[in-house]
């Protein structure tokens, strides 16, 4: 298998602040991958840099071509669909606006239709509230509207941050069985960054530990599961 | 009470000439938050453009649209030019920036065409509209036109992609970055729109006060005044201030003794505190709920 993701000695400066400190990590083509870590060692800043979105040296490939030089609205055309931390829905918006939104750089109007109808196959309470201003959806909604508005670029790679934030435990089930199905049967490859990293093992099939800006620990999801003192001492369960 | 009518009528033709300049600075606030002092200036140099249009001898809507795509390039060349490289600065600056833009465009204007007042054509006529004493023909102009731009707006704003494209850049800018907006370009083509309105708004009303550079000193007073009377972040809200603000002004000015010409301008500005004081978010405008 050929590195869809390929990051090499990356760091990432907020300020005068490194957050990262040589960084290097790569992803296939069609695997879901997680990076776990605690709070503050950098998970977001990583995603952030991957779509040029704060200051960084090192190399990041995609497919082969590079992404530290592109605009952020560029590295979105390429196909990387990126899911912020908070959703960033567009409140004002209504949800189907915001699902048409997400295929802005698509210009195929027959296929966004029937896809905003496959998003609402997906989700069907979207489907319900398809008029309804975002902003008024509750908090699994939102999180619902945003991985629906990220598929609506029809992406090969998504990165999602913490898609289990501030969600009920049944919620975050039922998210997490629709990533794994987008990954499976959308052929979309997956970065997931979670604090909940039980749940984000279950589910990956590769993972990297992450801790104040470095990676510490890389391998087959079930081995880091599997492995008590790495458990113990990163993941905390 | 025919005195009544008449000055509501007149009130809601000077008020479509808030609405298109409160409309204006909405389009900018909405854009970068915050208020373009510069917005009256712009519209008054576009003005004085068309007038000079005129004078080489176009046909009135000719010289009317090659105004419009002037004034819309010559919005988004300011963003680029003076305001892109400001946009992180502190607030200070931009007001600054603003007030420069001010002095520059007038004293430029003065310069170009002097300070003398100028007649300006309408192309409406001035006879009374559809026979009535009521409103004259050019005040009815006024007003269509205000209502065509708004119907315009509103379709462009919630049909076409770009109109999205820029309601998103509006809402929430790093995720309309994250699905591919560029909000750069979305903020030039605000201040664009945002000027190309403003120059309606000169062309409309300067028959009316006469053109010369000071001309829409007032004129801005008042389009603030229907914009955070509107609330700000609503371009519908815009409209109806600028009517309200209108039909306000010349009722006062009729009716309350002692105001007259004179006073009509601070009942704009005791206007402005009021609703500050009163309804800060203005009577359509959202009110701006963050967590943190």
């Amino acid at each position: 298998m050929t590195a869809l993701l390929n990051v090499k000695d990356l760091r990432a400066y907020y300020g005068q602040v490194q957050a990262l400190h040589s960084l290097s990590f790569s992803l296939n083509e069609g695997s879901l991958t997680t990076l776990l870590g605690a709070n503050g060692a950098g998970k977001t800043t990583t995603l952030r840099a991957i779509c040029n979105m704060v200051r960084t040296t090192g190399t990041i490939e995609f497919d082969g071509r590079p992404l530290t030089s592109r605009s952020t609205e560029n590295i979105v055309s390429l196909g990387i669909a990126h899911v912020p931390q908070g959703r960033g829905t567009f409140t004002t918006l209504t949800v189907e606006e915001n699902l048409q939104l997400g295929a802005y750089t698509r210009n195929d109007k027959a296929t966004i239709a029937s896809d905003i109808e496959r998003m609402y196959a997906y989700f069907p309470k979207l489907k319900e509230r398809h008029t309804q201003q975002a902003g008024t959806l509750s908090g699994g909604e939102q999180q619902m509207l945003a991985v629906a508005r990220a598929l609506m670029l029809r992406p090969r790679l998504m990165l999602l941050d913490e898609p289990s934030f501030g969600l009920a435990p049944l919620i975050v089930r039922d998210l997490f069985k629709i990533l794994g199905q987008i990954n499976r049967e959308e052929k979309v490859s997956l970065l997931v960054v979670e604090q909940n990293a039980q749940l984000a093992l279950e589910l990956a099939d590769q993972a990297y530990v992450i801790e104040t800006g470095r990676i510490v620990m890389a391998g087959g999801a079930k081995e880091i599961s599997n492995d008590e003192n790495v458990r113990k001492s990163y993941l905390g369960y | 009470m025919e005195l009544f009518t008449n000055q509501v009528l007149a009130g809601i033709a000077t008020g479509a000439i808030y609405a298109c300049m409160a409309l204006a600075v909405v389009m900018i606030y909405q854009a970068i938050d915050h208020l373009n002092f510069a917005q009256g200036e712009m519209a008054m140099f576009s003005t004085f453009v068309s007038w000079q249009l005129l004078q080489w001898g176009l046909p009135y809507w000719a010289a009317f649209l090659l105004t419009l795509a002037f004034s819309f390039a010559g919005g988004i060349a300011i963003e680029r030019i003076l305001f892109k490289p400001l946009a992180k600065a502190p607030i200070l600056t931009q007001v600054a920036g603003f007030i420069a833009l001010f002095s520059i465009i007038n004293s430029c204007a003065g310069l170009i065409w002097d300070f003398t007042i100028k007649q300006y054509p309408t192309p409406f006529g001035s006879a009374p509209f559809l026979g009535s004493q009521l409103i004259s023909t050019h005040q009815a102009g006024m007003i269509g036109i205000t209502v065509l731009l708004l119907i315009g707006l509103y379709v462009f704003f919630q049909y076409t992609r770009v109109g999205l494209a820029m309601r998103a850049a509006a809402s929430v800018p790093e995720s309309a970055r994250l699905v591919g907006i560029n909000t750069s370009w979305m903020i030039a083509l605000g201040w664009g729109m945002a000027a190309a309105i403003g120059s309606i708004a000169g062309m409309l009303i300067a028959p009316v006060v006469f053109l010369e550079p000071n001309m829409m000193g007032g004129v801005l007073i008042y389009g603030f005044a229907a914009a955070v009377l509107g609330g700000l972040t609503s371009p519908f809200g815009a409209v109806v201030g600028g009517f309200l603000v209108g039909i306000f002004e010349n009722l006062a000015g009729t009716y309350i003794p002692g105001v007259g010409n004179e006073l009509k301008l601070p009942i704009a500005l005791a206007l402005i505190i009021t609703v500050l004081v009163v309804k800060p978010a203005g009577l359509f405008g959202r009110h701006i709920v963050k967590r943190v």
